[in-house]
């Protein structure tokens, strides 16, 4: 059962899975950087990008790369629209209560997409190209598991630029060093914790578009499992850094796959308890996970 | 006059109880068992979110553990060998009453939070918040795929209705009235000073540690009770009866109600309760276009939620009390009992 083949399919099927977990976790860490929250409504990010997505695509009969692009867009503008409404007014509040907010919030997109596009499952086909299957160096794969890691990786390079090159990526990175300070500075907080928000949901919409056109199928509670498993990705690596998300990303989509691969399949229903776990045992071995610098505070 | 008060006020509510469960219809006793029920879950969860300022999200995993547990221990033994042929013979010979079945689950529980305590509880805020949603998923997936145990994913019915309007308002009261004392005692107030300040609390001599973990084992105790309790009142049990929704309508009563106030979370659930029930209804009422609007009574309670974070943080009641306020009302003037801790009012 174990052949080459078998291994070198499982690789890609992690790859996939991993690069996904990279884009969600990088949108969790980069906001969790600036204002120290978890925001849990950003799973639904990605269902409500994979819903544009799909409606672009088949209302709008656009092609699926524009379809990616509006979904981004849209969604982007959404996440900045939560920040002013929701969690801004909150600043300097105690740490739950964003958290608290961000739950509610999640709850009503859910439940706000329960009400309006009902809970049944659409099928979610993007472009039939995407779903041919390719014969190569004795493995067969989609189309579409080729494309979800070169744009993944696609995404990944541009944020990086972004962060390291422009001055507003510098002004983010200083913002998750110490908000305050950055301010003294005369950076606009509100405007780079927009962008940070702008970024974090583009992403997710990015991932939620690439998760349902791999997986075909979309529901209003999609996003939910994955968003939390992105979270875990991001502590494995660090919460707040950007790095870190991306490596811890791919680890989880690693560990989560080959545990489904070669355990036996008996105990391959356990998966998900497996994925949190492994949290709490990073938690507990090196909260501040593989990349994570040090953290003052972390109450 | 003052010291009968609780008794008076136990009376009035277990005669009422009992003239509820003659006199009103199945529907409306179910609706008055399940009030009780939230009551329970919410008081509980409110001496870690509230009390000792640790953020939970598992609570739903213990109601499982208590669930489950009770479901199989009262299951009578003859529909046990159909049901769950594959228990071991320990347990499928064992067949309890109702009075000991949540007494045992809370009891498990309690343990496996006292074990999960142990790790997760060094971790403070979102962490904490995270892992213990992890303990939620970790506990549903293994009620999904422990087959001899849980049935896995088609669950356990046809369990006894054991619950009625008096067991679950008996329940209740013995909830709030251990919570009222833990918090009122020299315990509680210890859990409030690890959560006002960790470190002063520590120089004044407060156990940290095993102040928090306390706090998460009695919740966890009677958010088992509480999970028992609706068991046998559904009849039926799923691992996806205990999803994140569960969590999450607690959450919201304690918040709403106030973290910090026994009497806040008892309005928060008696309020998170009917209003659900209510708009329910007008779920199917106001459809449009023959589509039943699924989803509104979950939008409100998530807007309520939301209304308060923004307007109202610290919930309806902040953290004070029914006799307070009534000794607020009574004489007009402000004292506060010396039990609470109003200069925190700020922080809430």
């Amino acid at each position: 059962m174990v052949t080459p083949s078998y291994i070198a399919q499982q690789l890609i099927n992690a790859l996939n899975i991993g690069s996904i977990y990279a884009l969600v976790a990088i949108g969790l860490t980069v906001v969790y950087g600036i204002l120290r929250l978890i925001n849990f409504a950003h799973g639904d990010m990605m269902t409500i990008g994979a819903y544009v997505a799909l409606t672009a695509v088949t209302a709008l009969a656009m092609p699926a790369v524009a379809a990616l692009l509006v979904a981004m867009l849209v969604v982007s503008a959404l996440g900045v629209l939560i920040e002013r409404l929701a969690y801004r007014p909150l600043r300097g509040a105690p740490e739950v209560a964003m958290l608290i907010t961000s739950l509610a919030i999640s709850s009503l997109i859910e439940n706000g997409a329960t009400m309006t596009l009902t809970a049944q499952p659409r099928p979610v086909r993007l472009a039939a190209e995407l779903t041919q299957r390719v014969n190569a160096l004795g493995l067969s794969f989609a189309v579409m598991d080729v494309l979800i890691i070169v744009l993944a990786v696609g995404l990944m390079i541009a944020l990086t630029l972004f962060v390291r090159r422009t001055t507003l990526g510098i002004a983010m990175r200083a913002c998750s060093e110490n908000v305050r300070i950055t301010q003294l500075m005369g950076i606009n907080v509100n405007r780079v914790i927009a962008v940070a928000f702008a970024i974090s949901a583009g992403l997710a919409a990015a991932a939620g578009v690439l998760w349902t056109g791999k997986f075909g199928i979309v529901d209003p509670f999609t996003g939910f499992l994955p968003g939390l498993k992105a979270f875990v990705a991001a502590v494995i690596g660090g919460i707040g850094n950007i790095p870190g998300a991306m490596l811890g990303g791919y680890l989880l989509g690693f560990a989560e796959v080959f545990f489904v691969a070669f355990m036996p399949p008996e105990v391959s229903g356990y998966r998900d308890a497996f994925v949190f776990v492994l949290l709490l045992v990073v938690l507990l071995v090196r909260p501040t996970g593989l990349l994570g610098a040090h953290e003052v505070n972390r109450a | 006059m003052k010291r009968l008060m609780p008794l008076v006020s136990i009376a009035v509510v277990m005669g009422l109880a009992s003239l509820a469960q003659s006199a009103l219809n199945d529907y409306y006793q179910r609706i008055l068992a399940v009030i009780a029920i939230n009551v329970i879950l919410a008081v509980s969860l409110n001496l870690t979110n509230g009390y000792s300022g640790d953020f939970s999200l598992g609570h739903a995993a213990f109601m499982a553990i208590g669930a489950y547990t009770s479901a199989i221990l009262t299951l009578p033994v003859r529909t046990k060998a159909v049901v769950l042929p594959d228990l071991p013979p320990w347990l499928s010979q064992v067949e309890l009453p109702f009075i000991l079945a949540p007494l045992i689950s809370g009891g498990l529980a309690a343990l496996v939070a006292f074990i999960v305590g142990l790790p997760v509880l060094r971790l403070r805020g979102h962490y904490l918040a995270v892992a213990t949603l992890g303990l939620m998923v970790i506990v549903q997936v293994i009620a999904l795929n422990w087959q001899p145990f849980t049935r896995g994913a088609r669950g356990i019915n046809g369990l006894p209705p054991f619950t009625t309007v008096l067991w679950a308002y008996g329940w209740m009261l013995i909830t709030i009235a251990v919570i009222w004392r833990i918090v009122h005692s020299s315990f509680g107030r210890a859990m409030m000073a690890v959560r006002e300040d960790e470190l002063a609390a520590a120089c004044r001599g407060v156990p940290i540690f095993r102040t928090r973990l306390l706090a998460f084992v009695c919740g966890a105790f009677f958010a088992s009770i509480a999970g028992a309790l609706w068991a046998h009142l559904i009849t039926a049990i799923t691992p996806s009866s205990f999803s994140f929704l569960i969590t999450f309508n607690v959450v919201a009563m304690v918040v709403i109600g106030g973290s910090g106030s026994i009497t806040g979370s008892v309005i928060g659930a008696v309020l998170m309760t009917l209003l659900p029930e209510l708009l329910r209804r007008l779920e199917t009422a106001l459809a449009i276009g023959g589509q039943p609007l699924y989803g509104l009574s979950q939008i409100v309670i998530a807007l309520m939620m939301l209304g308060v974070m923004l307007f109202r943080p610290q919930g309806l009641m902040g953290r004070r009390e029914l006799p307070e306020v009534l000794a607020l009302i009574g004489t007009g003037s402000t004292t506060h009992s010396p039990h609470v801790n109003t200069t925190s009012e700020k922080t809430a």
